[in-house]
């Protein structure tokens, strides 16, 4: 598998960069059966469906694609790519397009999906582990909902189910080198000016 | 036996209950757990989603740690599991990212490191030794088991047959927990897109309910933090979305083995739970 680096959709080999992405030579060979719509759990919510995806890569719509919702309400199950006749794995496929939208700046049908992911990233950065109640104040903070969830956050503390401080591991700077690779894309920027 | 265990961060958190009935039973059973060295989060879906590198990377530092240790891993979470297992797929088919991350981490990863779901560490004791263990059998428990998607998927890294598992049936079997067959046992619970998208998640988690209710199950044993999360924790916001009346017990399955080889319900954990599982309890010791 070929992991995928800053591809800009622009360029013409977009279809074949995703393809690459997702461990494959092309797209070409899905006749459309329909198989990993008929699976997908969230097909209902979607706005284009799993095959209509590929075939819209196909047919070379970025566009589309990228500024579908569809991309940022597959869940990653893997039951598409585990039913394909054809062998192509779509759940990668979907990981790609992500990936790709996000260096496009094409994120507004995903936005909370991405703010949330953001977190959970800067949290690993920062403490080599993810801190579940920090990650969650951040995202009802970001979402402007204080309370979302609340009923869960009382429950849990009241079993000890929720740490309440971070816990940082030794090896922080290892896991900071492995984030420095790809242009630190979850930086929080008040790390920024430290380093 | 002696094996390293990868925790996740989970289980140090919102899934506590998991990691100590995990220990218990392992130890019970003559299971010897060493946890890996300052381990680090697997990135879960959020590296997948945003970074590929990012995906293989975080977990690789794990296994590279691991072998230093000499040891094989055994995983509990479902997702740390799946990410472990791509991660040392891409370590040994791409040879430029092990380069890169094997110089950013300052050692190699020689991709020795075999990794099991606990599922398969535990099962792997053998099912008879397993039954031997038993004093209190959960016979009148009509367990739904519940695999979800990432121990299983894609094909390849699972643990049992993507579309049909049986491993975790079979222990709560040798448990003598009556199993049932359901449609559900694999579907998506929607996982952390609750965070973010809860309805469309609500959604998913009320029909494996509904599913496991219609099959007649009393509860469901699972093998994920994120999906006893989802089943549990949530099944108040999902009765009042939809106006059902879920009352179903969501056990791991190690807290149900624990159990069944009589270790104390308290100590397995069994009072963390959001919907009251002692009437399931009650009915086992009855």
């Amino acid at each position: 598998m070929i992991l995928l680096g800053g591809k800009s959709s622009t360029e013409p080999d977009f279809i074949s960069a995703v393809a690459r992405a997702s461990g494959h030579a092309t797209l070409l060979h899905c006749y459309q059966c329909g198989k990993c719509t008929a699976g997908c759990p969230l097909a209902f919510g979607m706005d284009h469906k799993p095959n209509q995806i590929i075939r819209l890569l196909q047919l070379g719509r970025i566009k589309q694609v990228l500024g579908s919702r569809a991309i940022w309400i597959c869940a990653g199950c893997w039951t598409c790519t585990t039913r394909c006749p054809c062998g192509i794995d779509i759940a990668q496929v979907m990981d790609s397009l992500r990936v790709l939208a996000r260096n496009e700046g094409e994120t507004v049908q995903g936005k909370d999906v991405v703010s949330f992911n953001e977190l959970f990233l800067q949290s690993v950065r920062r403490n080599g582990r993810v801190f579940e109640f920090g990650v969650f104040m951040g995202r009802n903070l970001r979402r402007r909902k204080p309370f979302l969830d609340a009923d869960l956050g009382r429950f849990m503390l009241t079993r000890g189910k929720l740490r309440l401080t971070a816990e940082r591991i030794k090896g922080t700077k290892e896991v900071r080198r492995l984030f420095s690779r790809q242009g630190a894309p979850v930086r929080n920027p008040k790390e920024r000016t430290k380093e | 036996m002696k094996i390293g265990y990868y925790p996740g961060c989970s289980l140090q958190s919102s899934a506590k209950e998991y990691d100590r009935a995990t220990r218990l039973v392992a130890r019970h059973l003559g299971i010897q757990l060493h946890d890996i060295n300052d381990w680090n989060c697997c990135g879960a879906t959020a590296a997948h989603s945003m970074d590929h590198f990012l995906a293989a990377a975080l977990p690789a530092r794990n296994l590279i740690i691991a072998e230093e240790m000499g040891l094989d891993v055994t995983v509990p979470c479902a997702a740390c599991y799946q990410r472990l297992r791509l991660a040392h797929r891409v370590l040994a088919e791409n040879e430029e990212t092990a380069r890169d991350i094997s110089q950013l981490i300052g050692r190699p990863y020689k991709g020795k490191v075999r990794i099991y779901s606990l599922i398969e560490t535990i099962a792997g004791i053998g099912l008879e030794q397993l039954a031997a263990q038993v004093v209190r059998p959960l016979k009148e428990l009509r367990v739904a088991c519940y695999y979800g998607c990432l121990l299983v998927r894609p094909p390849g890294t699972g643990c049992d047959d993507p579309e049909n598992p049986r491993l975790m049936d079979e222990l709560l079997e040798a448990a003598k927990a009556e199993t049932l067959d359901w449609g559900y046992k694999n579907e998506c619970c929607g996982a952390s897109l609750v965070f973010s998208e809860r309805r469309l998640a609500l959604h998913l988690i009320r029909n494996i309910l509904r599913n496991a209710v219609d099959a007649g199950a009393t509860s469901i044993a699972c093998a994920c933090p994120l999906c006893q999360s989802n089943l549990d924790t949530r099944q108040g916001q999902v009765n009042k979305e939809f106006g059902t009346s879920f009352a179903m017990p969501i056990f791991y399955f190690p807290q149900l083995l624990g159990l069944a080889m009589g270790l104390n319900p308290q100590d397995l954990g069994l009072g963390m739970h959001f919907v009251d599982p002692q009437r399931a309890i009650k009915a086992v010791s009855g």
